[in-house]
């Protein structure tokens, strides 16, 4: 039991508004001690995991060019597409986003899009712009980011579990392989197609239903 | 490789890469005199260069300490943000005179990952093409840039550091929680979370049952940041043994069900910094924008997945 000491020091480290990285590093520090290990071996494992996954820090290597491009004028640009679309409203926008992320990433397509590559210089300033337009006040165009940035993780969540080469998927296989159950990952992407459905249309519905308030 | 002559390229060139736009950026910041804090920003950027360039030879204890002094800089405030050259400076005469030309790079680097995902040539390494094609089309974009727009040289690095200032510490936090899970798993936190999650069962009740798994996934992801963390545990505690042995469900549809209610749990936790707080930062929002956007499609999810597992996955 006073393993979970470190998942208490996460949760009241956030409740309070501590800095996210010392309040990370402190309950790593609980939980070894807690488990009995030495403070030595706790560093070592902690940084044996951060230099292992250092592939999720190389996305910023996208800046420099995303950057550049604002400089010269890509949100504006991208705010200037949405004005010569007739037709072209935030929930229509962000749907056709929904549906362009969740079909690529069941074509196992993940990295193709993403925060940094499409929502803030592309996505977001376009659904922006026609929110604009459809009259939102400043408040609902933020609520209008937020919702452009959900989407994508939204459409990437339950679209990838449909392609079977995922990491997901490996996981699940792998896991169920240690109680004996030798699963295809065909099956399991099968049983991810009713929850993508369902993602679209609560999702995709939520999204035209900004359109019908404004 | 197997025929060991081929030199392909791997995750090397791609942490290569990374090394180099941080160790841009550190040198922008260290010289950016309009930063108050500009020697601890740039110590925090060195130091993730150090990482990518020398991670692999700096041992465990070596990259323990590296995350100490990332901590250090990055949990004390010392890291701090450059002057802002406002995104779209000259941006309307430039979008005027640029005009849809723009997009072209913004478009090289998802066809460039794209095509190379789909024709994986033999020279990238099989297990890292989508990394390396990501990576190899920033480079080509850049290129274009330069071609195009005739910046000058350092301008893309500081309009890349101007972006990544906004993110500041939050940059290494997907790590961190990542490395976080290591250390749970290496105490066997799981362990005794599935134990708890399996004794608040009563015997028998199938929906309590599934019920407990698949809000187990999701809560136990929301304390986690990653599903993947929450698979095994649940799957351990009350996947297989309830559900599967004990109440004769379908291995299949239970596992990736369960999966996907683990995800409903990663769109409403900080600690999925890299989905919810980086987007946030991004887009100059307040914190915790991206998960309330998100919350009401998460928890009718998570509903609709906790429903397909009860009424699905027993029917035999």
């Amino acid at each position: 039991m006073l393993v979970l000491s470190g998942i208490a020091v996460v949760a009241l480290g956030f409740l309070l508004r501590f800095n996210p990285l010392l309040v990370v590093a402190v309950a790593a520090l609980v939980t070894g001690l807690a488990a009995g290990l030495e403070p030595v071996a706790v560093l070592a494992a902690f940084g044996k995991a951060f230099n292992d996954t250092r592939y999720v820090t190389i996305i910023y290597v996208v800046l420099p060019v995303v950057g550049l491009l604002e400089r010269y004028g890509l949100q504006e640009r991208a705010r200037g597409l949405v004005a010569d679309m007739r037709g072209a409203t935030v929930g229509r926008l962000l749907l056709g986003y929904m549906l362009f992320r969740q079909g690529t990433a069941a074509l196992g397509l993940t990295s193709i899009a993403g925060h940094p590559q499409t929502v803030r210089p592309l996505v977001a300033p376009m659904a922006v712009a026609a929110a604009e337009r459809q009259g939102f006040d400043v408040g609902r165009q933020e609520r209008v980011k937020a919702l452009a940035a959900g989407t994508d993780n939204i459409g990437l969540f339950f679209g990838e579990d449909i392609f079977i080469a995922i990491g997901s998927i490996l996981l699940i296989k792998g896991t169920m392989a240690q109680y004996g159950y030798d699963l295809a990952p065909i099956q399991l992407s099968l049983w991810a197609i009713p929850t993508a459905v369902a993602a679209l249309l609560v999702h995709g519905g939520r999204l035209l239903w900004l359109d019908r308030r404004a | 490789m197997s025929i060991g002559q081929l030199r392909v390229i791997g995750l090397d060139f791609v942490y290569a890469v990374a090394g180099a736009t941080f160790a841009a950026f550190a040198w922008l910041s260290l010289v950016d005199r309009s930063n108050p804090r500009r020697f601890g920003t740039g110590a925090f950027y060195g130091l993730i260069a150090v990482s990518f360039f020398g991670g692999d030879r700096l041992g465990d204890i070596g990259n323990g300490v590296l995350v100490l002094a990332l901590v250090a800089l990055g949990g004390t405030g010392a890291v701090g943000r450059g002057a802002t050259v406002a995104g779209g400076a000259d941006g309307g005469a430039g979008a005027a005179r640029h005009g849809n030309r723009l997009f072209l790079p913004a478009l090289i680097v998802p066809v460039v990952a794209l095509a190379g995902t789909l024709l994986k040539p033999a020279w990238i390494d099989p297990k890292q093409v989508t990394l390396v094609s990501l990576t190899i089309g920033v480079l080509i974009a850049l290129a274009a840039c330069y071609a195009w727009f005739r910046p000058a040289p350092r301008a893309p690095f500081d309009e890349g550091r101007r972006l990544m200032d906004g993110v500041g510490w939050a940059a290494v936090l997907p790590q961190m929680l990542a490395a976080l899970g290591a250390v749970f798993a290496l105490a066997g936190v799981g362990d005794v979370v599935g134990g708890l999650a399996a004794r608040a069962i009563p015997d028998g009740n199938l929906f309590v049952a599934v019920l407990v798994y698949g809000l187990g996934m999701a809560g136990f992801t929301i304390v986690m940041g990653n599903a993947f963390a929450a698979f095994p545990v649940m799957t351990a505690g009350v996947g297989v043994p309830v559900l599967v042995r004990g109440m004769g469900g379908d291995p299949a549809l239970i596992a990736a069900i369960g999966m996907l209610a683990g995800f409903c749990g990663t769109l409403l936790t900080p600690m999925a910094a890299n989905f919810n707080l980086v987007p946030a930062v991004l887009l100059d929002l307040d914190r915790t924008a991206v998960i309330r956007a998100q919350a009401p499609t998460a928890v009718v999810l998570l509903a609709v997945n906790i429903l397909l597992i009860y009424f699905l996955g027993f029917r035999t």
